[in-house]
């Protein structure tokens, strides 16, 4: 029998849907092997062979400096079928045989040898992905929420603009040397997207003008960002009309570009330029310069909107056959998906442990994705998720029994069990502690105790980071962890930091420090702060009130502020001896006791 | 591609060649229950561990001889562990001797899918004579290895896991993870992207490559082959 022709009689299986837009550029690919050779030969710098690398997406490895880590761009998050198939495989050809889907809807490939970057840039061209200006000092990533054009609060979708912008800021000179990163998100309503924590944050709104007509715009905040320092961003004006929005973000980055600190590597992201100057003068200052961007275009320019709507087309069910619904079905449904603004359809989130997602699981997703979403394409999330929307409802017991098979099925995802880890020391140069793999501790944990179908938990959340560097989002959790190191006479061992009643919704707030956790005992923490809520809970109360309540001065139980946590907490801290508890003295997935090592970071470089 | 008639001229063969009249031996390397359950239509079963067992090339010859393999058999080996276990039988034929064996391009489970002929019937067999002529020319030794290392031209590959090696290895060797060295559904990358990834890592095709891995020498089986597949000169395992 002849493989053409068995191939021929297997049931065939749909196309994936293509892409509206090429991000890539093929000869970027051979320009960046080009360059590695040249840096190989001595004739290129290091430091300037560095940026070279980081405006192409490749950024160092901690205490490697052969190996590179390929961060993806996934605009507005969405990701094809096909797109994930050949990720998958070049995962395998040229990283670990395993993915890593980043807060910020970027898709990471580690361990990459630097001769090998350059073939995954012409791998991701033939699905027309780029990796360009996913780091350096550039604009990342344009962000938008999962849940846009589903989403039951939003006024509209928000996605084509999102797309449209990160076209036009693509390889445009305007930000090839910016002071440091720079970073948009689209959200959908106040509820899901980070807006507020970021330097350009997004949420739409739509306004009547008095002719009863109704203006689509945006609610724009500028300044916010978590890090060594975090602020929460300023609404710029209280409505913003779309033919603003692109002025907006040039008058913005042209500011940035040419006041902001270039010399203050720790100090020089946009929301310090904002604090230093003061919210009034910034404004101000982004107001006129808008007017200059307006009146001075040569030709108009216009964010190219493509407000067709994606074809909605729900796959054919190969079978109807009534089997039988796995077990844990009740408790996946009701913590994993969401009823979307479109009768009978959900969006489903799929959790990752800590993000990572094997060739295999990519490959079963992108078939998955095929066989199950109506519009034919998935969209990465803020929690190192992968959605799935427009999954019809009477699909959903296949769609959780297919998710089973491969792993992916785990509960929780929109609950407080789905903790957030940055890759800590398990690759970031900076590291302190191995924040990756306490955000899979505690998840298991939180899953072994069934704290996921607790509807009272439902809405708080868990960000741990592995240094005060915020990529783990720690400072907007409803509990939120750092790394840093502590010791005991000459022992040392791994510590976090822990911050209580962080929010990213209409009332965002940056978490209050409450004490320092040693890393062995976060998880009985937690379990105690739960306990502790159980017992002083009002009725129809969530944990997450509870702590808004407590960080705010205005519980009236027995626990009324964080220096009452404290000291509830505080026996539970305590270090033993070396002798009497080693594991103490040991961070999660390492067997050695603990020091710290770092390199230098590469965010600023 | 190759094609069997005209004798092995390929380490590698793809699916179209594996004709299943009985005019090649082809060896199913899985464990027992597995292959009872459903193997290619006319294999023979040789679970790696087996031939693990086996203390002398002697024991090892007369293992290959009650399962009907004489020295002009053209042998074709298959595994459903991505080609490491094949390649650790199919280099063990060559080393005794054996010069017509060849690993198939896709794994049990591959072949299952694309929907090709399975049985779970064992076909009888003849027992053969073969001969043992030892080929010491692919077998690098820890002894072989020190003094090796001396001379130039000599490339070190370990085929072990990229994190694996990043914690230890053999000073001056270069890691190829086993696991890259497959592609879309088969044990190995095609000739081209192979040579690309040897250009990569700066090793030339004619070096004398020595490879290695963790354990039995089945990762860097495969390696073994991916090397003999774009027909690098000097291999050793």
């Amino acid at each position: 029998m002849n493989l053409k022709m068995a191939q021929q009689l297997r049931p065939s299986k749909s196309a994936s849907k293509k892409p509206k837009i090429d991000w890539s550029r093929r000869e970027e690919a051979d320009n960046f092997a080009h360059t590695v050779k040249l840096y190989r030969q001595g004739k290129i710098d290091h430091d300037n062979f560095r940026r070279f690398r980081l405006q192409h997406g490749a950024y160092g490895t901690r205490m490697a400096d052969d190996y590179a880590m390929v961060r993806i761009k996934i605009p507005a998050g969405q990701i094809y079928p096909h797109q994930l198939e050949k990720i998958a495989q070049l995962s395998e050809m040229y990283s670990i045989g395993s993915a890593h889907v980043s807060t910020r809807e970027n898709v990471q490939l580690h361990w990459v040898v630097l001769e090998d970057v350059s073939e995954i840039m012409h791998g991701l061209a033939d699905v027309g992905l780029t990796s360009r200006e996913a780091c350096g000092n550039t604009v990342r990533n344009v962000m938008c929420s999962p849940l846009s054009g589903v989403c039951n609060d939003e006024e509209f979708d928000a996605t084509p603009y999102a797309i449209a912008t990160a076209r036009f800021l693509l390889r445009n000179p305007l930000n090839q040397s910016l002071p440091r990163k720079f970073k948009f998100n689209f959200s959908c309503c106040e509820k899901h997207g980070m807006t507020r924590i970021v330097d350009v944050g997004l949420i739409p709104q739509i306004r009547k003008l008095d002719d009863k007509t109704k203006q689509h715009g945006f609610k724009i905040f500028l300044g916010g960002g978590l890090g060594n320092k975090s602020f929460v961003g300023h609404q710029l004006e209280d409505f913003t009309p779309e033919e603003d929005l692109l002025y907006t973000s040039i008058a913005v980055l042209q500011i940035f570009d040419r006041i902001g600190d270039r010399k203050n590597m720790a100090r020089n992201r946009m929301r310090y330029l904002v604090n230093e100057m003061g919210w009034d003068k910034f404004k101000n200052l982004v107001l006129k310069e808008r007017t200059i961007v307006r009146a001075t275009q040569s030709v108009i320019i216009r964010l190219n909107i493509d407000k067709k709507s994606n074809e909605i087309k729900r796959p054919i069910s190969v079978s109807s056959e009534n089997g039988s619904i796995p077990d844990g079905y009740a408790r996946w449904l009701k913590t994993t998906t969401y009823k979307q603004k479109q009768e009978g359809y959900r969006a489903v989130f799929v959790t990752l442990e800590s993000g990572d997602i094997t060739a295999n699981q990519l490959r079963a997703m992108a078939d998955i994705t095929k066989d199950f979403s109506a519009e034919g394409f998935a969209r990465n999330g803020f929690s190192q998720d992968i959605i799935l929307r427009y999954v019809h409802e009477s699909d959903l017991p296949k769609l959780y029994s297919r998710l089973l098979e491969v792993g992916l099925a785990n509960s929780g995802s929109l609950t407080m069990a789905s903790a957030v880890g940055c890759s800590g020391t398990s690759s970031c140069n900076l590291a302190l502690t191995n924040s990756h793999r306490l955000a899979k501790e505690i998840q298991r944990k939180f899953l072994e105790l069934k704290l996921d179908e607790d509807d009272d938990l439902r809405d708080a959340t868990i960000k741990i980071s592995g240094c005060p560097n915020s990529c783990g989002q720690h400072e907007i959790a409803t509990i939120g962890f750092f790394g840093g190191g502590a010791r005991v006479g000459k022992d040392m061992y791994p510590n976090y930091s822990m911050s209580l009643g962080g929010r990213f919704d209409d009332k965002s707030m940056l978490g209050v420090t409450c004490m320092r956790v040693p890393v062995k005992r976060t998880i009985p923490v937690i379990l105690k702060i739960i306990e502790l809520y159980k017992k002083n809970k009002q009725s129809n109360d969530t944990l997450s009130r509870w702590i808004d309540r407590i960080v705010h001065g205005n519980e009236s139980s027995e626990i009324k502020s964080v220096k009452d946590m404290q000291k509830v907490l505080s026996p539970l801290v305590i270090p033993p001896s070396k002798d009497d508890d080693p594991d103490f003295y040991a961070d999660y997935g390492s067997d050695t006791s603990y020091h710290t090592v770092t390199g230098k970071g590469e965010c600023a470089a | 591609m190759c094609s069997l008639s005209e004798g092995m001229t390929s380490p590698i063969v793809d699916v179209d060649t594996v004709d299943l009249d009985g005019t090649l031996a082809l060896i199913d390397v899985r464990r027992e229950e597995d292959y009872n359950q459903g193997h290619i239509t006319g294999a023979v079963n040789l679970p790696l561990a087996s031939l693990l067992s086996g203390d002398s090339p002697e024991s090892t010859v007369k293992l290959f001889e009650e399962l009907g393999i004489a020295d002009d058999t053209k042998v074709v080996v298959y595994d459903d562990t991505f080609g490491a276990l094949a390649s650790r039988v199919a280099w063990t034929l060559q080393y005794i001797g054996h010069k017509n064996v060849a690993l198939l391009e896709v794994t049990y489970l591959q072949w299952k899918e694309i929907g090709l002929k399975t049985s779970t019937e064992k076909p009888n067999i003849k027992p053969a004579k073969h001969s043992l002529n030892l080929n010491s020319d692919i077998m690098a030794t820890a002894e072989y290895l020190e003094s090796a290392k001396e001379k130039d031209n000599v490339v070190l590959i370990d085929n072990r896991e990229r994190l694996n090696f990043l914690e230890q290895h053999i000073p001056g060797s270069i890691n190829i993870p086993y696991r890259t060295l497959a592609t879309d559904g088969k044990i190995l990358r095609t000739k081209e992207s192979m040579k690309n990834l040897l250009k990569n890592r700066g090793i030339p095709e004619n070096a004398e490559i020595i490879t290695y891995c963790g354990s039995v020498s089945t990762l860097s089986g495969l390696e073994y082959y991916a090397l003999q597949s774009i027909g690098a000169p000097h291999v050793k395992l």
